[in-house]
């Protein structure tokens, strides 16, 4: 076992050697791991939200159709619906009523209120969802008044508070009867926010959707497929922010690497000269290095990463709070199910660990090489 | 027993700062005795120790070492002779600062791959021989002159070479601590070792311990020594 | 204690974390599956399109149906809603169905 036991040594060595500058190489440690931890964090987030969607998305209706009245989404004639149900291969059309109500009273929430297709409560009542009951302050049978479109103020009792385990996707929801809606807002009859619908056959979606553009020239008909693909953009490395934050992790560690490989100090010079003179063979010389670059390199990824993932999935990526929520009044409780992505794990590894032992290595390639008789002759 | 075969040394050659440190140097040295290179700095000893010692090789001429001809020897057989055999005391001692003496004495071990157990006991058995047990886990750059002076002596010895190589040892010392030197050098050669000095101290090279004194000037033995 | 050994076992330490981790990761994606299942139940209930992730405006909030007009909606001397809009990828685009 004596090339373990050499490594150790010289592992050895390289320990000592790094903590007579305790304070630089901590410092170095400490920021290493901070930039794995927020890169880390940040790709461990977007794929356990990317993933919570395709899970959970996979039932959203399977067409939905909105129209739009000079560029903008208006409301959709009820008569739509008869015309659409008319279509072959079509099983069920609905109109459905939803839309947005900005309450000022609570710092300025904007709530999704919504008539779901059976409510099981009579007009009156509501549902809603955990942020909207933590933001108001209230409980189920308390009254949560409501600035109608005519000026006057409704009340409607909390029939239920929506479980916190749904919070990614219920939130901000507000359920409420038809009636109670359209008094609400002021929403004729006849008069529908989109239109959603299922088909027999999955395969059909598309041509179906064609043949509602048709029959409806002044409609947009969005599938399933685009619904999903929504979300796979979202946390992309595409999105602006996540790619400040790459750049900057990508800066940080060019300065980390230029600090390595502006060659080395004459002390270091020396150092190596005193190596090889009293036996060490460029090979040990450079396995010290190497041991110098991935005792630091290493032990801040691994930190960094355990920390990342501790953040995320014990503590709700909290630290991500403040810039998530951004205008938001409400934040969703990120309870997201772990899902830790090996090929970006493995990639951070590579663009962190590899290039930053290597900056270790190569700029004392050279000095390395030194004769060992050099020392004497200083 | 240690031969040199018309050595001959030049630094930078063809360039214009073509140097002759050595113009063709022979002669034997004795195994178990103590061998003293005398002459003014610039003779050329300095290089003569690093090509006894293994670790240059003549430009010229052979080295051989124990009847065996090591002068063409592969970088890896070289440093491998030079590890096994040959213990360094440098003029400038050369420790490594920042870190305790004891891993000083125990680096030229490391690469070897021994158990860490058994070569701490060793380096601090040489530390109890060289009395200065009680400073082995001193930073290096906190010992005075003598003790970092045992300290290069230790370190030279714990690869346990049969010749031990020195330096000018007595360049940064008082008289009272070359003296003890020579004490310790004395102590090697009852051991058996073969200790080879290079010095223009005369505390060195008339001390009675001293086997046989060398004259190499200006890069050439002297006449008049055998 | 040799620092080597303190070193490599904190190494061995945390790649044990690493380890544990991910099998915590598997454990949770079993025992979620019936929360997400739930969630799913929901959202295909209330017909819902969209993750409750920035409530700020209607193309942040509900971004995979909204009209691709609509950021225009904003005041012209408003902010652009941030970092919700650069952390969400404008949609894929849509097929035309014209």
């Amino acid at each position: 076992m004596s090339r373990l036991e050499k490594q150790r040594n010289i592992l050895d060595y390289t320990l000592s050697s790094l903590l007579r500058r305790k304070g630089k190489n901590a410092a170095l440690t400490l920021v290493f791991t901070l930039v794995v931890f927020m890169v880390a964090s940040a790709v461990l987030f977007a794929q356990a939200v990317r993933r919570e969607a395709s899970l959970v998305l996979k039932d959203t209706p399977e067409i939905i159709v909105q129209r739009t009245v000079a560029g903008r989404q208006g409301l959709v004639p009820e008569a739509y619906v008869e015309r659409i149900a008319a279509i072959r291969g079509v099983s069920a059309v609905r109109g459905r009523l939803w839309g947005y109500y900005f309450d000022d009273a609570f710092g300025g929430a904007n709530y999704t209120l919504m008539v779901p297709d059976a409510f099981p409560y009579e007009p009156g009542t509501i549902v809603v969802g955990g942020e909207v009951a933590r933001n108001s302050r209230t409980r189920v049978d308390n009254l949560l008044p409501f600035k109608a479109h005519d000026g006057t103020v409704r009340g409607y009792r909390i029939g239920e508070i929506l479980p916190t385990e749904s919070a990614l996707v219920s939130a901000d929801l507000i359920l409420m009867t038809e009636p109670d809606f359209r008094s609400l807002f002021g929403i004729p009859a006849a008069e529908v926010t989109d239109i959603v619908l299922s088909v027999r056959n999955p395969q059909e979606i598309a041509t179906i959707a064609h043949k509602i553009a048709a029959l409806l020239p002044d409609t947009r008909p969005i599938v399933r497929d685009e619904i999903l693909r929504t979300y796979d953009a979202v946390f992309a490395w595409r999105a602006g922010l996540l790619l400040a934050i790459l750049a900057g992790s990508v800066a940080a560690f060019i300065i980390f690497a230029w600090d390595r490989a502006t060659g080395l100090s004459a002390e270091e010079r020396r150092e190596i000269g005193i190596l090889k003179a009293v036996g060490w063979e460029t090979g040990d010389v450079l396995t010290m290095k190497f041991w110098e670059g991935a005792v630091v390199s290493l032990s801040s990824f691994l930190a960094g990463i355990a920390l990342a993932y501790a953040h995320v999935f014990f503590a709700s990526a909290t630290l991500f709070e403040p810039v998530i929520k951004g205008w938001s009044v409400l934040y969703p409780d990120f309870r997201l199910t772990p899902s830790v992505n090996a090929p970006e794990m493995a990639a951070l590894f590579f663009i962190t660990v590899v290039p930053y032992t290597v900056a270790t290595i190569v700029p004392s390639w050279r000095a390395a090489t030194i004769d060992p008789d050099a020392v004497m002759r200083f | 027993m240690i031969e040199i075969v018309e050595v001959r040394k030049v630094f930078n050659a063809g360039r214009h700062n073509e140097y002759t440190a050595l113009a063709g140097v022979s002669c034997s040295i004795a195994s178990g005795q103590v061998t003293v290179f005398k002459g003014p700095s610039g003779s050329g000893k300095t290089t003569l120790l690093s090509i006894v010692g293994c670790m240059a090789r003549p430009t010229s001429g052979r080295v051989v070492l124990a009847g065996r001809d090591i002068t063409s020897l592969p970088e890896r057989f070289l440093t491998e002779v030079r590890r096994r055999k040959f213990g360094f005391v440098f003029q400038q001692f050369n420790l490594i600062k920042g870190i305790t003496a004891l891993e000083n004495v125990m680096l030229p071990a490391y690469p070897l791959g021994e158990r860490r157990a058994a070569l701490e006991a060793r380096a601090l058995g040489l530390f109890e021989l060289l009395c200065i047990a009680d400073r082995a886990r001193e930073k290096a750059e906190l010992l005075s002159g003598g003790e970092m002076q045992r300290v290069a002596i230790a370190r030279a010895l714990i690869n346990t070479p049969e010749t031990v190589i020195a330096d000018e040892p007595t360049a940064h010392l008082d008289s009272r601590l070359s003296r003890e030197f020579m004490e310790i050098v004395g102590r090697l050669k009852r051991e058996g070792k073969t200790t080879i000095i290079a010095s223009h101290d005369p505390l060195v090279y008339e001390s009675e311990i001293v086997d046989r004194v060398i004259s190499v000037r200006d890069g050439k033995i002297e006449p008049g020594d055998p | 204690m040799r620092k080597s050994t303190l070193f490599l076992s904190y190494i061995a330490l945390m790649t044990a974390l690493a380890s544990a981790s991910l099998l915590h990761a598997r454990a949770r994606g079993r025992s979620d599956l019936p929360r997400l299942q739930r969630n799913a139940d929901l959202v295909r209930r209330l017909e819902l399109t969209d993750l409750c992730l920035f409530t700020e405006a209607q193309y942040t909030r509900h971004p995979a149906v909204t009209v691709l007009h609509t950021p225009f909606q904003d005041h012209p001397l408003s902010f652009e809603h941030f970092p919700s809009g650069s952390l969400s990828g404008p949609p894929p685009r849509r097929a035309s169905h014209e």
